[in-house]
């Protein structure tokens, strides 16, 4: 243990509306600390650089999943073990379930939250493909009020997020809207369980006699954040899958992906991979019955 | 004496003796203890590969006259730690030979304050250019040990070798490499140190040989042997990893205990012990071998060069049974083995399961699949050609004069394995599926115990004795780490005398208690020192029928009763007796022939692996054991033997990859070492033969290490069955995987249009 | 607001408990140096081992990711309360038959996730079995002998249970 726990203040105010006084009255000062599943591994390495901390452990205000008719909100301090018992969620958005399930181990699941998995932003976010196919969007909050941006526009960096300095991530929104669309999500770890993804991509599409009429693709790891591949999007809509398309797609998703070599792996295998998931999905997407 | 006789206790499947404290969460490791007065000790390391010490300095915000400071000129011995050569530092002089290596150690009594004072220790470097490969070393144009950067050589030969090649049929070359792998034992190592003037040094400690702890204090410390106590704490884990490395631990905490004067707890955090502590020597071996129409062996010239690190350690022992184990476990008329430890400037490899003969197997295994390919033979026809019977002799010119059932352990895994029916059915599914499968097999044996006359050297001292309370006391300086020694000596001392397994206690493993049986290693536990257990027993059973009325058939109670009888005449009621080698057990170390190993375990595995063309991704699917190990004295001991090492074997042949950058291991963190998870491990079948052998503990021969050396052959053999394409180097990644099938799909796609 | 520090409750193995602490103290370090619970173990720091792993308010978690201001209140359980009276538990007898644990240190943290996971499932497939030990690393035994525990203390459940509705 590297880190000194009496170098950190760490206070739990309990409520949203305390939290955000503190957020407003020091912008910068107070670092959030949830689950700790990210920010206590640092402590322990000696790597905190967080001398205060605001602990939003707790306050069932950020705690929550609410199904409405045509969305599901999920309060930013929802574990993933909430995300997998959740019937709305298993039902309408089976590719967070599936990548909730995939988030380290039960004991990191019963703490890691949606919202830190989010704020921490690395690129290889195992929540984030599946938000960004299902069109999320994330709600803010501040003394100044609540606003909202597409999941899409939140990161903006290599661990940069476009939230104020007095801001929290509040709450993520998914539209009711993909019973028709066929989905698809896969994660690439150094191993089954307990695994940093290498690459992952998820996908929704709504194909129509091999056609595709809308589609979705988000990678994780194959550029400084999560991100929706638009180029390779734009190359396959309206585009009949047959073997000369699915090469075309690979091609056009090779030239968008920019990943990078690092310690887990290297860049060549992430976009290999990658293209290999797509073309994956896009078999699935021409050999199955359209759902019912 | 026991080999074949029936028995109750050995053989059945008693409870872990340790097993309800351990369950209770009531074992006590090195880190759950703490003794009055104790401070925390950290130490300094070097962040280059090679280069003197120019200066050290001390950062101005810290009140260094709180700290213990310790440096080399604070070692009132010698400066080295010993376990073959005494080449090793203890404490880094002026010079530093590898990244993290000790310098300075420094002790307070708040811990934040001390690692405080880690980082304010500044050291300036006069670098010099590092070696960091095995290629590197042997261009010798940079020497960083000795006069040639060669720790240690060999060369064994058999016959003539050269004079094959002309008659041979075929010529099969072909090179193998393995990586450096961690033993990630999930108790990293640490120790605590006290010093009185009265007691000398004490040492509490996760440890595997208190023996060796205790010999490298007294050259540190130059102390009478009475003056130095070593006690083993129970230890979470082991595998070699805590066989070597707690000498130096041991040191450090020492050091600074003698001159603060207060106890001292060194207990590495992870990324400590992995990037500071030993791991396995990485290994080339090159192979030419020449075969005839038949594919029969004809010769075998070998080539192994191993990775040693900066320092010795036990670079020439590891190098050893590398050499030994080279051959495989088959006939061959002529064979050369000329084998190198080099030395570079990486962290020092050291002791872990197996020892060289994973590293040895996976090449000559991997090779025979080649063999088969390359001359059109299927490689169990070819294994089965080559087997090694009773009555033919190894590359050593040591004669089989055990059974060797080579053939029907090969049989059993086949059969277990459904091998040919699942081949079959494999490559009609690999035509269209994405996932390819495929099955491959590995043929071993393990030498047990010490080489040659290395068991008449360590001359162990072992034996019982009878403590007040009315229990059978085992005295060995053996220890627990998981493998079973308190169990497995304790049913053979129950079983020797003819009392019950709760009347037998292990005596703790302290040198001030129990004599020096030598260290808990190359698998001779059960062999050797079990041996030395049945043999103190009868000698303690016999002195009670001579000198306290103990009848010929006893109960528990009589033998207890005469005990006390003995005691009363004769004060203490103890037997001890000293380690006798087999007959004919001859080694000439310096032509390298003779008995390499008294007993030989052998081993059969087969491995179904599934690779996703997808993710190039390989998985073991199904693996099967199937061994020849003498006897097996506790059914579910041996079989958790079996199933760990093969799980450790998986991780070195797919999973554990050491990642060195200038010299440091930067992937340490568990994060991002991976060993397989309990969702990784295949299902593992484990079979058991049993030949007893005349000289071991109730027939056993060891059994810890020989699940270790199969599973990486047997997986790389399984790929190319799988996918067609020869892998030769492990730890094989799918980014590996995936350089080498992709490569071959572009080609493929090219000649498809 | 100084850096002090805070009196904090919560109860561990159904026993109450208020400790001084820094609030940053991570849970593992208070179990084991306030509490001198030494059950609970530390093999990597990092959430990856699970030699941690305790019980809290009916989550398994990593006592070494909890800062301890966020256990306040909480009820935890810890490997020194699996036993009653120094009698093992039926999950306990279970390992020790069947040889689930070897050298030991993995074996407080691997109970609880058992323990865990039959509380929500007490009949769970291999499948699940291997899903609820995934985040509890063994070196040793290469989980083979810890999963014939978690079944074999399934079963035991299940005869009991049978047994219960037999009456």
């Amino acid at each position: 243990m590297r880190g000194n726990p009496g170098a950190h203040e760490i206070v739990a105010p309990g409520s949203l509306a305390t939290v955000l006084d503190l957020l407003a009255n020091a912008p910068g000062e107070w670092t959030p600390i949830a689950g700790g599943t990210e920010l206590m591994v640092a402590h322990a390495a000696g790597r905190l650089a967080a001398p205060k901390l605001v602990s939003l452990w707790g306050i069932r205000e950020l705690r929550f999943i609410n199904t409405a008719v045509d969305s599901i909100s999920i309060g930013a301090g929802t574990t993933f073990r909430d995300l997998r018992l959740d019937t709305g969620i298993a039902a309408h958005f089976p590719l967070l379930a599936k990548a909730a399930s995939w988030i380290g181990s039960i004991a990191n699941q019963s703490r890691a939250t949606v919202g830190g998995n989010l704020v921490n932003g690395s690129p290889a976010a195992d929540s984030s493909p599946a938000l960004l196919v299902y069109d999320a969007e994330i709600e803010l909050v501040s003394v100044r009020g609540n606003r909202r941006i597409p999941y899409s526009e939140f990161h903006t960096g290599y661990k940069r997020n476009a939230m104020a300095p007095d801001e929290l991530l509040f709450a993520i929104h998914l539209p009711i809207r993909f019973a028709r669309d066929r989905q698809y999500l896969r994660k690439v770890g150094t191993r089954r369980a307990m695994a940093i993804s290498k690459v992952a991509l998820a996908g929704t599409a709504i194909v129509e006699k091999d056609v595709i009429r809308e589609l979705r693709l988000a990678a994780a790891s194959l550029a400084p954040f999560p991100v929706r591949l638009y180029s390779t999007e734009c190359a396959l809509l309206g585009k009949t899958i047959d073997p000369s398309i699915i090469q075309f797609a690979r091609d056009v998703l090779l030239a968008e992906a920019k990943p990078i070599d690092d310690i887990r792996s290297t860049a060549e295998y992430r976009k290999r991979v990658a293209a290999n998931l797509l073309e994956e999905f896009l078999r699935e997407l021409r050999s199955e019955i359209s759902p019912k | 004496m026991s080999t074949n006789a029936k028995t109750r206790i050995v053989g059945a499947p008693v409870p872990r003796k340790e097993g309800v404290d351990k369950l209770l969460g009531r074992a006590r490791y090195v880190d759950d203890i703490d003794r009055e007065g104790m401070w925390p000790g950290a130490t300094v390391r070097s962040t280059i590969p090679r280069g003197f010490i120019r200066s050290i300095g001390f950062g101005r915000r810290i009140d260094w006259s709180e700290f213990t400071i310790v440096t080399a000129a604070d070692i009132p011995g010698k400066n080295h730690v010993q376990l073959i050569f005494a080449d090793q530092p203890c404490l880094a002089d002026g010079f530093v030979n590898h990244c993290d290596e000790a310098i300075l150690l420094l002790a307070h009594p708040d811990k934040h304050k001390l690692r405080e004072a880690v980082a304010a220790v500044h050291i300036e470097y006069e670098p010099l250019p590092p070696i960091f490969t095995i290629e590197e070393s042997e261009r010798q144009d940079v020497i960083v040990w000795g006069s040639d950067n060669v720790i240690k050589s060999f060369l064994l030969e058999k016959g003539d070798v050269d004079s094959a090649w002309p008659h041979a049929a075929h010529i099969v070359e072909g090179e193998y490499r393995t990586g450096a792998q961690e033993h990630l034992y999930i108790e990293n190592n640490g120790v605590i140190a006290e010093w009185s003037e009265e007691s000398g040094i004490t040492v509490w400690g996760s440890l595997q040989c208190p023996y060796y702890v205790h010999r490298s204090l007294l050259a540190v410390f130059d102390l009478p042997e009475d003056k130095v106590r070593v006690i083993q704490t129970e230890t979470g884990g082991a595998f070699g990893g805590k066989e070597d490395y707690p000498s130096t631990l041991a040191a450090h905490a020492a050091l600074l205990a003698l001159k603060s004067r207060h106890p001292i707890k060194m207990a590495y955090d992870r990324m400590e012990d992995l990037a500071a502590t030993t791991k396995r020597h990485p290994s080339r071996i090159r192979h030419r071998t020449a075969l005839d129409r038949d594919g029969k062996l004809l010769a075998m010239d070998i080539d192994i060069a191993t990775d040693a690190g900066a320092y010795s350690t036990l670079s020439s022992t590891v190098l050893s049974r590398a050499t030994l184990h080279s051959p495989g476990p088959y006939v061959c008329p002529n064979v050369r083995v000329r084998s190198r430890a080099w030395a570079t400037n990486t962290v020092p490899y050291g002791a872990f399961r197996g020892f060289g003969a994973p590293q040895a197997i996976f090449a000559i295994e991997r090779h025979m699949d080649e063999i088969a390919s390359s001359i059109g033979i299927n490689p169990v026809e070819l294994r089965r050609r080559n087997f090694l019977h009773d009555g033919d002799t190894t590359a050593t010119e040591q004669v089989m004069r055990d059974p060797v059932i080579l053939d029907q352990l090969l049989d059993r895994a086949l059969r277990e394995s459904d091998y040919h029916a699942k081949r079959a059915r494999f490559a009609v599914e690999n035509e269209t599926s994405a996932i390819k499968r495929g099955m491959g097999i590995a043929a071993f044996y393990h030498g047990s115990g010490f080489t040659g006359s290395g068991e008449r050297y360590l001359n162990s001292l072992a034996g019982v004795d009878v403590t007040l309370d009315g229990k059978l006391r085992v005295l060995v300086a053996n220890t627990e780490f998981g493998q079973g020694t308190n169990t497995i000596l304790t049913q053979i001392a129950a079983e020797s005398i003819g009392i019950g397994y709760d009347d037998v206690i292990m005596a703790p493993a302290d040198t001030s208690v129990v004599p020096n049986s030598g260290p808990t290693v190359a698998s001779r536990t059960s062999m050797v020192v079990g041996r030395l257990i049945e043999r103190a027993c009868l000698q303690l059973v016999s002195m009670l029928h001579e000198h306290a009325g103990l009848r010929e058939h006893f109960t528990s109670e009589e033998f207890f009763a005469a005990s006390e009888r003995y005691r009363a005449a004769h004060d203490e009621v103890v037997s001890l007796v000293r380690y006798e080698a087999p007959p004919n057990v001859f080694w000439d170390d310096q032509k390298y022939r003779g008995e390499a190993y008294p007993a030989f375990a052998w081993s059969v595995q087969i491995a179904q692996v599934a690779v996703d063309t997808v993710t190039y991704s390989a998985e073991v699917e199904e693996f099967w054991a199937v061994q020849e190990v003498g006897r097996v004295l506790n059914p579910v001991l041996a079989g958790g033997q079996i199933e760990g090492g093969v799980a450790q074997g998986i991780g070195y042949a797919l999973y554990e990859k050491v990642v060195w950058q200038n010299g440091h291991m930067a992937n340490n963190q568990m994060t991002n070492y991976i060993m397989p998870t309990a969702e990784d491990v295949p299902p593992i079948h484990v079979f058991f033969e049993e030949i007893p052998f005349e000289y071991g503990a109730f027939g056993a021969k060891g059994i810890g290490e020989l699940p270790h050396d199969g599973p990486a052959p047997a997986i790389l053999n399984a790929i190319k069955d799988a996918t067609g394409t020869s892998f030769r180097s492990i730890p094989l990644l799918p980014e590996d995987l995936f350089q080498q099938l992709a490569a071959r799909e572009i080609v493929e796609e090219a000649a498809a249009i | 607001m100084s850096r002090s520090l805070r009196t904090l409750r919560f109860s561990v193995n159904g026993k109450d408990c208020a400790v001084q602490v820094p609030p940053m103290k991570r849970l593992l370090d208070v179990l084991r140096e306030d509490l001198h619970l030494t059950g609970t173990k530390e093999g990597c720091g990092e959430g990856e081992c699970g030699s941690c792993s305790v019980r809290m308010s009916g989550e398994l978690v990593n006592s070494c990711l909890v800062p301890v201001l966020q256990a306040e209140g909480a009820d935890i359980q810890t490997v020194e309360g699996l036993a009653t009276n120094g009698i093992l538990h039926p999950l306990q007898q279970a390992f020790l038959k069947c040889g689930g644990a070897q050298c030991g240190i993995c074996t407080p943290g691997m109970l609880m996730a058992a323990t865990q996971l039959l509380s929500i499932n007490p009949h769970p497939s291999m499948c699940e079995i291997r899903e609820g030990l995934a985040g509890n690393l063994c070196r040793c035994t290469g989980f083979i002998r810890i999963f014939d525990s978690v079944i074999s203390a399934a079963a035991e459940n299940r005869t009991t249970e049978q047994a219960t509705h037999a009456r």
